[in-house]
């Protein structure tokens, strides 16, 4: 046999990483969550995991840390994937914290509910009981996570030290723990932006319609754009018109850059993506607070 | 950023340089001249760079991570980098030089194809070069490269870098390196990074990233010994697929097909492969790195540990292992210490039974007198399983001759071990 035959493609190379991650997740692990932001990451990561256990459903909870403000389309497609997957949905409310005094309201025109997420996240964790919650964070968007292990230590508050981190070395993954703590595991943490986007077209994934560039009335706040709603207020000045748009990444409206786009399809986003001079990062309002914000964030217990 | 093609392969590579040699400059300039960067990155550097009160802008600093980093000015762990041309998707894991990080040196090689050693052409081949050449080699890295760097610093002068050669390559033949390639570059300058070096007319081999695009990696991999580590046992609990039963793993080594008689360790019964199974259905074949299920003729009890492999091709089974390791942590190694070992998806617990000797890996010298393995330290010893493994060779299979040690009271991983 020729050695040609037997070498996979960088994509199926990665899918076959990150399958192997998931299942290790699923082996050492008594009850392990999965991430659910309604991202493309983070669909990309159930995709994954369908594949890694079929014809099994898979083993891991979803988890969706709800901030209430959302684009309507990112629940609608949840509430549909959780359906077909059969799996197990646990959400945890932003609003519900609010509302019982634990968490206070930023004000203020650059409001975000992304910061109270973290809370919010530690503690259903801790209710669920799960020992292990897998993220759909990858090292090429943030500079902190390009240290980040695949099995990520957290102690008893969830904090990460980035200092202490665990080696890993080949395919063994170490996720020995004492009662309490819990791990946070990255199976797509050697993917980029253009890997994600190139296996989804490859594999036909869905995804929701607000990838694609689309009519909606935005207006513009320090060099990014923003969508129109109701959660989110404006300066006097800051005039809404109607733009073709598309998200890159999909967070807390409040905080989600849409970008000027006309690709309607996947063709069309990995073309954008391949010449793309900004990282998707780059269109989220809550990595520009300072220049080591992402950093400062996971030390806390962010994902 | 070019758009790789569904024949993209995926090359991981060690970088590995003593502290001002050009490594964060080298990285900064393939990234950049591969167009990975993006306005967002190059903004924040260059802005940084300015309040720095540095000279133009400091491409460096794309590859520092975290703030400890950044205040210290240099790298304490691996970070993780990534870069693709049409031809190949890269990964880089960035490792720091110095001796008192040998142990993120070897995490970093651990994956890597290629071993990228930088040598700084003023000074030439240092205690440190020698070490990482060493590591690439103890970790066996399929291939090297070394880049002879800062060649605008000697007036791009051929014989210094046939000196470096030749001192590089008296040494490395004593090592257990199979493929020594040398470059000479400016990292600065970006000569024979990207672009061919017009200061460098006497050199006509490959630039780095030429190198990199085209070296064969098709064989890195083992495809004679079938190995099939059980990872994961799908039962899907589901009317129609009552009497499924799947074993979910990662080829090691060799070829798996429908119809291959198969032995499962450590029971030692025979049976035959019924079906490569993927979400897609049935394949024809399964390789290394490929994640597959298998499912086998007989139900025969299987789980998380066992070794599916071929049954005229068998590991060596053994509760007596001799291993070279490194040590990661602060607490040295304790003879006849207790620690759980992790090879493929096995667990078992071991004692030390005796450390060989220690070596000092700048002189190569083996130490028999002197066996405290701490921090960063290498050495050879043996174990005693409390069961046995499957081992391989290292030499022979990465994934099947390697292991971890455990520490139980602290779970932390305390050292990284490769089967003799
Ligand atoms: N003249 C010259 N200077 C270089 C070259 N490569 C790196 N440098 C300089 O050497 C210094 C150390 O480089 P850096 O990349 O930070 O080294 P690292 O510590 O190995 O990451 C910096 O001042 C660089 O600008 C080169 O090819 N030529």
């Amino acid at each position: 046999m020729s050695e040609l035959q037997l070498q996979l493609n960088h994509l199926r190379e990665l899918e076959a990483e990150s399958i192997f991650v998931m299942r290790e997740v699923a082996a050492q692990f008594e009850n392990p969550a999965l991430l659910f932001s309604g991202g493309k990451d983070s669909i990309l990561m159930v995709h994954l995991a369908m594949k890694a256990f079929a014809p099994a459903r898979i083993p891991f909870t979803l988890v969706h840390v709800d901030t209430g403000h959302n684009f309507e389309e990112t629940i609608q497609f949840r509430d549909r994937l959780v359906e077909r997957l059969g799996a197990k949905l646990v959400v945890g409310s932003v609003q519900a914290a609010i509302d019982r005094g634990e968490l206070r309201e930023e004000t203020g025109y650059n409001a975000s509910r992304n910061y109270l997420q973290t809370h919010v996240l530690l503690q259903t964790l801790e209710e669920g009981k799960f020992d292990a919650a897998l993220g759909g964070g990858r090292r090429d968007e943030e500079k902190a996570r390009a240290k980040e292990r695949f099995f990520s230590h957290r102690d008893e508050f969830g904090q990460w030290d980035p200092k202490n981190q665990r080696p890993e070395l080949w395919n063994l993954f170490n996720g020995r723990k004492h009662y309490g703590e819990h791990f946070r595991v990255f199976p797509i943490s050697n993917w980029t932006e253009l890997d994600v986007w190139q296996y989804i077209q490859m594999e036909g994934v869905e995804l929701p319609s607000l990838y694609y560039a689309h009519h909606r009335r935005v207006f513009h706040r320090d060099g990014m754009l923003l969508a129109e709603s109701e959660f989110v207020p404006r300066r006097p000045e800051e005039e809404v018109v109607e733009m073709q748009v598309r998200c890159r990444t999909i967070g807390d409206i409040s905080c989600t850059g849409l970008w000027e786009s006309d690709a309607t399809n996947l063709e069309g986003i990995i073309q954008e993506v391949a010449v793309a001079r900004q990282t998707e990062r780059g269109g989220r309002a809550d990595d520009k607070r300072t220049e080591t914000a992402m950093e400062d964030r996971k030390k806390e217990g962010y994902f | 950023m070019s758009t790789p093609t569904e024949h993209t392969e995926l090359l991981r590579f060690s970088t590995a340089g003593s502290v001002d040699d050009g490594k964060s400059t080298l990285i900064g300039r393939l990234l950049y001249d591969s167009k990975s960067i993006f306005e967002d990155q190059y903004d924040a550097i260059s802005k940084t760079s300015e309040k720095r009160g540095e000279e133009g802008v400091n491409l460096a600093l794309l590859t520092d991570g975290l703030k400890a980093e950044r205040e210290q000015g240099i790298t304490i762990d691996v970070a993780y980098r990534y870069f693709s041309t049409p031809k190949r998707k890269f990964i880089i894991a960035d490792t720091p030089g110095h001796i008192q990080y040998t142990r993120n040196m070897v995490t970093g090689a651990s994956t890597a194809n290629v071993a990228l050693i930088l040598v700084d052409a003023r000074k030439g081949i240092l205690e440190q070069t020698r070490r990482h050449a060493f590591i690439s080699s103890l970790l066996q890295i399929p291939h090297l490269v070394v880049c002879i760097n800062k060649m605008d610093l000697v007036e791009w002068d051929e014989a210094v870098y046939n000196k470096i050669k030749d001192e590089f390559s008296s040494f490395s033949h004593k090592l257990d390196v199979k493929d020594v390639h040398f470059i000479p570059i400016s990292a600065l300058t970006g000569d024979n990074v990207v672009e061919r070096s017009e200061n460098m007319s006497w050199y006509d081999g490959s630039t780095l990233l030429y190198y990199l695009e085209n070296v064969h990696i098709g064989s890195d991999h083992n495809f004679i010994d079938a190995r099939f580590p059980v990872q994961y046992v799908i039962r899907p609990y589901r009317d129609e697929f009552h009497d499924y039963r799947g074993y979910a793993g990662r080829v090691a080594g060799g070829v798996f097909r429908k119809g291959d008689e198969v032995t499962v360790l450590p029971s030692g019964f025979t049976s035959t492969v019924a079906a490569v199974d993927t979400y897609e259905g049935e394949i024809s074949e399964a390789f290394a790195p490929m994640s597959v299920t298998l499912r086998l003729e007989d139900e025969i009890d299987i789980s998380r540990g066992d070794m599916i492999v071929r049954t005229n091709n068998q590991p060596e089974s053994t509760q007596d292992v001799e291993v070279m390791i490194c040590w990661f942590n602060e607490r040295p190694l304790q003879p006849r210490g207790k620690y759980t070992v992790m090879h493929t998806s096995r667990s078992v617990r071991c004692i030390v039974k005796d450390v060989r000797y220690k070596l000092d890996i700048n002189t190569l010298h083996r130490n028999e007198e002197e066996l405290t393995i701490g921090l960063n330290d290498i050495g050879r010893v043996q174990l005693r399983t409390t069961a046995p493994l499957f081992v391989d060779p290292y030499r022979r299979n990465r994934i099947t001759g390697s292991i971890i040690l455990v520490d139980e009271q602290t779970n932390e991983t305390v050292a990284a071990g490769m089967v003799i």
